[in-house]
Formats: structure tokens, C-alpha cells, sequence
């Protein structure tokens, strides 16, 4: 059967890796290509990369960031933050990247979503969404809203209402990111991941959170992700690749156990 | 025409992730959608991702259809990966395709009972080899590749499958047949075991 995926997410300023605390106060913390490699080699599933300075600032160092690592690590590669045009996705690809997270300028232009998926395939579109926990509404009634730009700009839009409208629109994958959980190592959100997991047929991330490898094994199995996301957890070299494999598999998560 | 290892190119996906790949196993090949240089390649990789229906319109317009019988009859070593390997069957359940033909066989849709599997199949899963070949010589148990698909190569004769994954049911993931041989796996996404297989490929005359 299908394993659980692992995977990391480097999250990537002028060329550099960055890890926030609640999408403010980030830090640089090493070179996002090395990073790569030792990951891959370490028994990684899958790279996320992430340009957290690109809804603002120029991201043409992303490409070569992109294309370096491509010629490295052979394992499945996303990229996102900015991506704003079916041009930018294509630029992307050529670069390297496997699939493409769109999040800010789909909330905007959901036709970016279809436009994506007809260009370079449902399967490689990966919609990516921030989420903070509001009072349910009659406008929020799931009790999740949409944010963008980093955290900073919240949508009046529903979290599970756009995550369906995201896999009608043709996303292959959903990022659920928390907000809240972002950078606190606390665990994630797992009312909020079982949701929209539940809801949608396409895999979903989970992403916002994770301390422990038992934050990821309760997002797996009670949240019923297909996926989870680590940053500071590896990047700070408390934990391993291996390791959390290691750990998720002994408490009965299906993982890839051979690289 | 000097003969070299051709990545057929026929707007179905980006294929520099499977000539990075071949790169790094030392198998150095060109992308191309020109007919002639199919047909004058001494080792073909029909990659892609995308629809049958599509994929094989864009087959046909380029003459590739022919350039592919002909290598597959004259002995060229191929390797079909994910929709390549689709497209290589008689016929697609995806838009009613009439495919290649290389191989008789048709493609079948994943359908769930169990309404929690997500659609597509992606992610690693392993393949368990279920007869011996050698671009799977070094594949052993446990081993697991990566996957984007939802629907699956079904050859007429159970002797043309070499390995098979199980999505709910037990599917047929590596195929093949003299001088043919495909993966529904990503092998240029499958990290070292993935990378092992291409290096066989690199170095396969086109027997079993």
C-alpha cells in the first residue's frame, strides 16, 4: 500500500534558508541546496520549496536555487511562494520543479488553479493554503479562514469552502497550513487537517506545527493527512530525516523504510 | 547521424527531470520531437504525464508513432515511464484512447470502493518484482518508487508484467516485452533504487 510521506519544506529568502516563528521574525539558517542534498540522502519523500520573499520582492535567484537542487536530489520537487502566472509555473517546471504551489494569487485569481492544470497537469498544481482559526460564522462556518501574503492579509473566505472550490478548480494536492501552529512546535492542527482531508479525494499536507515525531504520527493517523510537513524540527538538527521515519513506522505509520 | 540516447518529447510534461536523472547515472540524452532522430536513436526513453488522449494525438502529429514501431521492430532498447508506458498499450480507458499498440493490452482506471483513497495514486509504494529482468536485477523487497497516476497499465498476457503494486487492487507497474520495457513509476523521481534502474537501462542490449 501507499506510504505516508515525509516531507520538508525550505522556505527561502534571496537565496537563503529561512525558518519563521508565525510567519514573522525569520531567520537564516544555512544554504537551501546542501540542505536538499542531506535530506534527500537522509530518506526525505519529498521537497518543498518555498520563496517567502516573492509576493514582494524580485525571485529570479529562486530559479537558480530550483535548478540547482534539480540536478541533485531525485526525489519529487515543489516549489511555490509568488507564483502568480501559468509563465511563472512554466519557468518553475523548466527549472526543475516538479509541482507547483499556488496560494496568495489564486485566492485573487482562482482561475490560476485551472489555468495551471491545463498547462502543466492537474497532478503538478498543488494548492496551498494559510488558515487561521476564526468564531464560526455564517460567512467562516467551518471556523477557518483564509489568509495571504504571508500571514498578513486575512480573506473573509472559508478554509474547507475554498479548499473544495480548489479541487473543483483542478488543484492535484492541498498544503493545509495553520497560522496558529506555524512555528511553535506545539503539533498541528489536527481538527482542521481531518476536515478538509475528509472532505476533498485529492492527498492532502499536513503543515504548521510539528516539535515532535509524535505530532506527526497523530496528524497521519487521527488527521488522516497523506503527508506531513517538517521545517524547524529537521532544519535545527533536533531531528533527522531518518529518525522521524524511524519513529513514525514504530508506531504503526505506513513510511518508505529503504533509500 | 551519430546514434545517441533519445528522450522523446511530444508536449507531455517536463522531461529535463528524466534527462537530469539520466545524466547522473552517466547515460548522457537529448530531448527530442523529431522523427528521424527517434528513428536513427540507439536507446529511446518515452517518458510523460498528462492524458492518453492528448499524449497520443501529440504522438501521431509528430510521426513519433511510426519512429516507435519501427525502433521497437528493429531491437532499439525502450523504456516507456508513466504515461509513456500507457500510450505503448492498444488501448486507453482514459478519453477511449487508441494507443500504440507496441504491446497488446489496455489501460484501466483505479476505481475505489473505499471511499478514503485519494485519487490520484501518489506517492512511494513498493513494487514487488514477479519475474526476473534485468533493468529490475537490483529491485528487492521493500523497495519503494514513486508514483502519479490514476489509471494503470493491464497487458493481455500475464507474461509481459514484471512487477506489480498494490492501490486497493494488485496493478501491473513494470511491463514489457523483448526489447520494451516500462515503468508506471517515476523511476527519475524514485531516488537511488529509481536511479539504479535507469543505470541498467544505460546499459541493457534489449534482451531478457
Amino acid at each position: 500500500m501507499l506510504s505516508k510521506r515525509l516531507i520538508a519544506c525550505l522556505d527561502v529568502r534571496n537565496g537563503n534558508l529561512a525558518k519563521s516563528v508565525k510567519f514573522v521574525d525569520t531567520k537564516d539558517i544555512g544554504d537551501p541546496v546542501a540542505k536538499a542534498r542531506e535530506y534527500y540522502l537522509d530518506g526525505l519523500d519529498e521537497l518543498v520549496f518555498y520563496d517567502i520573499t516573492a509576493s514582494h520582492e524580485d525571485r529570479g535567484i529562486m530559479l537558480d536555487v530550483v535548478e540547482a537542487v534539480a540536478s541533485q536530489v531525485f526525489i519529487p520537487l515543489s516549489v511555490g511562494g509568488g507564483v502568480r502566472s501559468v509563465q511563472d509555473a512554466t519557468d518553475l517546471r523548466l527549472a526543475g520543479a516538479e509541482k507547483i504551489n499556488v496560494n496568495s494569487a489564486a485566492v485573487s485569481n482562482p482561475d490560476l488553479i485551472s489555468a495551471c492544470a491545463v498547462s502543466i497537469g492537474e497532478q503538478n498544481v498543488v494548492l496551498s493554503m494559510d488558515v487561521q482559526k476564526v468564531p464560526p460564522s455564517d460567512a467562516l462556518p467551518s471556523g477557518y479562514e483564509i489568509v495571504i501574503n504571508g500571514g498578513r492579509k486575512p480573506m473573509g473566505l472559508d478554509a474547507l469552502g475554498w479548499a473544495l472550490r480548489g479541487e473543483q478548480l483542478g488543484a492535484g494536492e492541498l498544503v493545509v497550513n495553520s497560522i496558529d501552529a506555524d512555528g511553535t512546535r506545539e503539533g498541528y492542527e489536527i481538527t482542521l487537517t481531518r476536515m478538509i482531508s475528509e472532505a476533498v479525494r485529492i492527498p492532502v499536507i499536513a503543515s504548521g506545527g510539528a516539535g515532535t515525531s509524535q505530532h506527526l504520527v497523530d496528524v497521519l493517523q487521527e488527521g488522516k493527512a497523506d503527508a506531513a510537513l517538517v521545517a524547524s524540527m529537521v532544519h535545527f538538527g533536533d531531528y533527522t530525516c531518518s529518525g522521524i521515519k524511524q519513529d513514525l513506522h514504530a508506531a504503526g505509520v505506513r513510511m518508505r523504510m529503504a533509500w | 547521424m551519430k546514434p545517441v540516447t533519445v528522450i522523446i518529447d511530444y508536449d507531455a510534461g517536463n522531461l529535463r527531470s528524466v534527462q537530469r536523472a539520466c545524466s547522473e547515472v552517466g547515460l548522457e540524452a537529448q530531448i527530442s520531437s523529431d522523427a528521424n532522430q527517434v528513428a536513427a536513436a540507439e536507446r529511446i526513453i518515452f517518458p510523460g504525464v498528462g492524458a492518453a488522449g492528448s499524449g497520443m494525438a501529440s504522438v501521431r502529429k509528430n510521426g513519433l508513432d511510426e519512429a516507435l514501431l519501427g525502433a521497437y521492430a528493429a531491437g532499439v532498447p525502450i523504456l516507456g515511464i508513466c504515461l509513456g508506458v500507457q500510450i505503448s498499450l492498444d488501448h486507453s480507458a482514459e478519453q477511449d484512447t487508441k494507443t500504440l499498440g507496441l504491446l497488446p493490452g489496455r489501460v484501466r482506471q483505479f476505481k475505489f470502493s473505499n471511499p478514503e483513497l485519494k485519487v490520484p495514486h501518489m506517492g512511494w509504494n513498493e513494487v514487488r518484482v514477479t519475474q526476473p529482468h534485468p533493468l529490475l536485477a537490483d529491485v528487492k523487497p521493500g523497495q519503494e518508487f514513486y508514483f502519479v497516476h490514476g489509471y494503470y497499465p493491464d497487458p493481455a498476457q500475464h507474461s509481459d508484467v514484471y512487477a506489480v503494486s498494490d492501490y486497493e487492487i494488485e496493478f501491473p507497474c513494470a511491463i514489457g516485452r523483448d526489447n520494451y520495457f516500462g515503468t508506471q513509476f517515476h523511476c527519475e523521481k524514485s531516488g537511488r533504487f529509481g536511479l539504479q534502474l535507469l543505470a541498467n537501462f544505460a546499459n541493457w542490449d534489449g534482451t531478457c
